[in-house]
């Protein structure tokens, strides 16, 4: 800096506070485009326009609706726990947007660099279960406190195949750091061998259902729970739950991308953050997608396809994936396709099996 | 970066995103009307009356999901370190692991065939 010479700290300190203000500003207005893309999207599925009234194909209804949600009234019920109902929306928030740090957009742009990568996305991914519940529990409401225990349930199901369907994938990367995964792939992307495109299933379908999103949305079934753990929130703080739900997916996207589909890795007349939002973009697509066709799941229907699909599925597709690294050539390819489509259709045929008329009824036995 | 550098910034980090939610909040207070009333600060329960407290002990079923999580979990946690150097370990890393997997895997099953994964409505 020839003349101004700066101090140390200042010098560790600066570039730190430049890439956090780079994330905090970038992550809310990709949230608030994510809205709009989605109700383009729904819409278009469901026959109608979408947003087209503010500003040019209505881009500029995000910030229509941010203004609206500022100007209304924040109503808190008389039994509520204060200090609970006011802590959850910012609680759900700041996980959300931890998820970006970790993310790799590009070589080498990182915030932060993690050897454990993986393991810090997926340990504050799930601290969001926990925020929620305190809404709902804040609220003193029936309704809320319902949609937030479904939540709990749901999200401890569908962290358990999430977490063993990523195990696989530094078994054969050899790290948690989400750079050194992105260049594992530069052979060939993880989805295309048949452990990757498991665990690649198994990850956006467990994600879906831990960001709560249709067709996994118990807890805020509107149909039957009016608006689930938010059904006390109102305004700016109503606003704060779907902006983690919209990061939280766009994080969602962004890391299938980067364990599965190469990340920032293609070919080269495109830099690697431009391969890097294409893939996000093309997998948010896919779940808005979902979210428009699929009905939403009833409860025991979402619990059993955890825990008698998804899990034996993510437990053979460990095996698969060392069978794939121990075998190398096409021994490997078929026998870990084998073992996927085999526990596949076992698993569902019990799922789907028909039960027994009096089942044996546990809560009196113990 | 080194490593406490990064926790640094994380810790940072933390400072920084709470703006991002509390900004909108604060800026809310003093624009939102604030007309309270009690029939407007009822817990809604679609118009009806509310009738009982809704801070009560809750069915039994959740909390025997919530035991086979704590066993999978922590099952996760002895898995990452392993995957990681999972190559280096061979045959033995994978039989190792294999035995231990395969243990929760009879778990599960028997707590399938025991009916504790039906939910009961």
């Amino acid at each position: 800096m020839g003349i101004v010479t700066w101090p140390a700290w200042l010098e560790t300190l600066l570039p730190m506070v430049v890439k956090i203000t780079i994330i905090l500003a970038l992550a809310p207005v990709g949230m608030m485009y994510l809205t709009w893309f989605e109700r383009k999207v729904v819409a278009r599925i469901q026959d109608r326009f979408g947003p087209n009234r503010v500003g040019p194909y209505g881009l500029l209804q995000p910030l229509a609706d941010g203004i609206k949600m500022v100007t209304k009234e924040d109503l808190i019920p008389d039994g509520a726990d204060r200090l609970c109902h006011f802590l959850a929306p910012i609680l759900i928030v700041v996980p959300a947007l931890y998820l970006f740090t970790v993310l790799p957009f590009g070589e080498g742009i990182v915030a932060v660099p993690l050897v454990t990568g993986l393991l810090f996305f997926v340990a504050i991914g799930s601290t969001e279960a926990l925020a929620l519940f305190m809404a709902a529990w804040g609220s003193r409401n029936k309704f809320a406190l319902l949609g937030a225990l479904r939540n709990a349930a749901q999200v401890i199901a569908y962290e358990v195949p999430v977490v063993l369907a990523l195990a696989a994938v530094p078994m054969i990367a050899g790290s948690l750091n989400l750079n050194e995964i992105v260049r594992a792939q530069s052979g060939g992307w993880f989805v295309a061998t048949p452990w990757g495109f498991t665990a690649a299933l198994l990850v956006t379908l467990g994600g879906l259902a831990e960001v709560n999103r249709t067709p996994f949305d118990l807890a805020e079934a509107e149909s039957e729970l009016v608006g689930g753990f938010h059904t006390e929130y109102s305004g700016m703080k109503f606003a704060l739950f779907y902006m983690a739900e919209f990061l939280s997916t766009l994080a969602l996207g962004a890391l299938v991308a980067v364990l599965f589909l190469g990340g920032w890795l293609g070919p080269k007349f495109l830099p690697g953050p431009v391969w890097m939002g294409l893939k996000t973009m093309a997998l948010v697509f896919v779940m808005v997608w979902i979210r428009g066709t699929w009905p939403r799941f009833r409860i025991d229907q979402l619990m059993g396809l955890a825990w008698k699909v998804m899990v034996p599925l993510a437990l053979a597709n460990l095996l698969g994936a060392a069978l794939w690294s121990f075998c190398p050539g096409a021994a490997g390819w078929l026998a870990s396709a084998a073992l996927s489509v085999a526990v596949f259709l076992v698993t569902t045929q019990l799922w789907l099996a028909p039960k027994p008329k009096t089942p044996t009824h546990w809560a009196g036995k113990y | 970066m080194t490593d406490s550098l990064n926790h640094l910034f994380l810790g940072i980090f933390f400072v920084a995103a709470l703006v991002v939610p509390a900004l909108p909040i604060v800026l809310a207070r003093f624009i939102a009307p604030k007309r309270p009333g009690p029939v407007k600060n009822e817990v809604y329960e679609c118009g009806v009356e509310a009738k009982g407290d809704s801070w009560i002990q809750f069915r039994i079923q959740y909390v025997t999901f919530a035991i086979l999580f704590v066993i999978f979990d922590v099952e996760a946690l002895f898995l990452f370190p392993w995957a990681v150097v999972f190559k280096g370990a061979g045959w033995a890393g994978l039989a190792a692991m294999g035995l231990f997997i395969g243990i929760l895997t009879v778990g599960l099953i028997y707590a399938w065939q025991e009916g504790l994964l039906e939910w009961e409505s």
